[in-house]
């Protein structure tokens, strides 16, 4: 029994002891000196760990049904794993030639990985809560990575205190939910819970969950640390806040509403919908005004948070299938938006200013089109995948009957459009620059940039067959 | 008079939302912060042992002991975070938490 239930956590397993292995290697030998390489060794880690996830597609219970992997797992792992390799690979050589990149970051990242991986899977509270508390606490740490300098150490600190506040909402809700259901176990939640309404226990301790959980996704109104945090950090590990933890709030609120409150379709509707449209405007709106690009991609983020929520807002196996498509697709823009922030550079100082990017087309006309090709796809203008993403979303609004979520969904992102639009203006259209904009020689970052630009165009065929794999996963999940 | 489930749920709501107001009424000091978290940490503790003995069932219990096992970690990595900060400003005054703004 005992085997079968450690079968099932085995790549959490095989994570967990390759952190503690590599920490104590690395601290007991070359420590920095040997954080290059390490950080190579974790990226193939983390991607053959994603191999071995793949592989497994059927749903099992283990641990008395407090922990679930079925497709739906499988999906946001696979996303989850291959996004922080991603990032961990493209920050290696910025870190490495700024000396910060010390070898405890890719060890951390690899135990908040894994904490990602225990939130996704949680079918219970407690497991819930003990994922949600290895994540954070992993990225309270990497937020603060520059112990020298102001900034970085204000974002850790920010981070910190909103994050612990987050955590206890979403526990005193949890709290609720045990004592009015009288199980922490999502299955036991769901029939106490009924179908129609929920008693009102039930609804205040779900609503304060809901509200935890939009902290960590930072849907508005609880979405104040996170532009600071995003300038303040280190650019690798802006990158990775953007895409992994992302993913993993979302599936892990995808699971609670729908393995817990699943019968309670309309109870938490409105809460959802609202927290969307919130997000979608002030993120838009907020974002005009930014100088920074770093600031600027923490409000577009804050705007697609919006629109990965209205696909769970309508409560459907759609909008799960919607909300899955659409957070692998932000995060594949994310990426490749965030591989030329790193190479932005001058007299190999990294620069963030919007305005540096003036007559940027004329030196690098290469990487301008591929920027411009993902920006386009952040904003939705299709034919790029962006719009794919949107599209799915609202159409599962539409269907779901929320039919003013998706046309205000439309208004934003026309209102989106002006900012990313206002880059590419600037790289095309822009002043002439005294000192003009480097970028870099880094293999990886171009390489990455010119795949993920090329994914945004060739993704129109068939999105690589991710709108199938995503509608197996929501399958797994909403009954 | 009895103390009976609805005083300890009481209590725990109190206890829970002087430490939200601690949070964001607190023009003071960063460690006043942490102080509050524990607090709502606490509440949370008392909510689960309460409703662990009232439905007689252990697994509140067990999430109490995971909560405060969590609590104390994230205060050593609160207040290594906060030392970090000092060493750079000098100061824990919140208001100066300040660099960026926006």
């Amino acid at each position: 029994m005992l085997q079968a239930d450690l079968n099932v956590i085995l790549p959490e397993i095989v994570l967990a002891l390759y952190a503690m292995l590599a920490l104590v290697v690395v601290a007991y030998s070359g420590k920095d000196k040997l954080s290059g390489p390490l950080t190579w060794v974790t990226v193939a880690v983390l991607v053959l760990v994603a191999l071995m996830i793949w592989g497994r597609g059927d749903a099992v219970d283990a641990f008395g049904g407090s922990f679930r992997a079925d497709a739906f797992s499988t999906f946001s792992k696979v996303a989850i794993l291959l996004s922080a390799a991603a990032v961990l690979a493209m920050g290696q050589e910025y870190m490495l030639r700024r000396q910060i990149l010390r070898f405890e970051y890719p060890i951390l990242v690899v135990l908040a990985v894994v904490g990602m991986m225990v939130m996704v899977s949680a079918a219970d509270l407690i497991v819930l809560y003990m994922g949600l508390e290895l994540q954070s606490l992993a990225l309270y740490v990497v937020a603060s990575l520059r112990r020298d300098s102001a900034k970085s150490t204000e974002a850790g600190l920010k981070y910190f205190v909103l994050g612990a506040l987050s955590s206890g909402l979403l526990l005193y809700g949890a709290s609720l939910t045990y004592g009015f259901a009288g199980t922490t176990l999502f299955s036991g939640v769901i029939a106490a819970v009924g179908e129609g309404h929920a008693p009102l226990g039930l609804l205040i301790g779900l609503v304060l969950m809901i509200s935890g959980l939009a902290f960590k996704v930072s849907a508005v109104p609880f979405h104040m640390w996170t532009p600071d945090v995003y300038e303040g950090a280190p650019t690798p590990i802006t990158a990775f806040f953007a895409t992994a933890p992302k993913i993993a709030a979302m599936a892990m609120l995808a699971r609670l509403l729908h393995a817990g409150f699943g019968g309670v379709v309309g109870d938490w509707q409105q809460v959802l919908a609202l927290l969307s449209l919130l997000s979608m405007f002030l993120g838009s709106i907020a974002a005009i005004g930014q100088t920074n690009i770093k600031r600027l991609m923490a409000y577009s983020s804050i705007t697609h948070m919006g629109f990965a929520l209205m696909g769970l807002a309508s409560g459907t196996q759609l909008g799960v299938q919607g909300m899955l498509i659409y957070m692998a697709i932000y995060v594949t823009m994310n990426i490749g938006v965030f591989a030329f922030i790193l190479s932005m550079e001058r007299d190999g100082q990294p620069v963030t200013d919007i305005t540096s990017l003036n007559v940027f087309a004329s030196t690098y006309p290469g990487r301008a089109l591929a920027l411009l090709l993902l920006l386009f796809s952040l904003a939705g203008v299709p034919p790029m995948i962006g719009f794919f993403g949107k599209l799915y979303v609202l159409t599962a609004a539409y269907e779901g009957g929320l039919v003013w979520l998706a046309l205000s969904g439309v208004i934003a992102s026309v209102i989106g459009a002006f900012y990313y639009l206002r880059i590419v203006y600037f790289m095309y259209f822009g002043k002439e620059e005294a000192a003009p904009l480097e970028a870099g020689r880094s293999p990886v970052l171009a390489t990455t940039l010119a795949v993920t630009a090329a994914i945004m165009v060739l993704g129109v065929v068939n999105l690589f067959g991710i709108d199938t794999a995503a509608a197996t996963a929501a399958a797994a999940i909403v009954n | 008079m009895t103390i009976g489930l609805e005083h300890y749920l009481t209590v725990a709501s109190v206890l829970f939302v002087i430490g939200i107001f601690g949070i964001f009424l607190n023009r003071k000091n960063v460690i006043i912060l942490l102080m509050s978290i524990e607090l709502i940490l606490l509440a949370v503790n008392i909510n689960f042992v309460a409703f662990s003995s009232f439905l007689g069932d252990l697994a509140g219990q067990v999430f109490t002991l995971l909560v405060l096992t969590v609590a104390a970690a994230e205060a050593a990595i609160g207040l290594a975070i906060l030392v970090c900060f000092f060493r750079n400003r000098g100061t824990i005054a919140v208001e100066d938490v300040n660099v960026m703004k926006g």
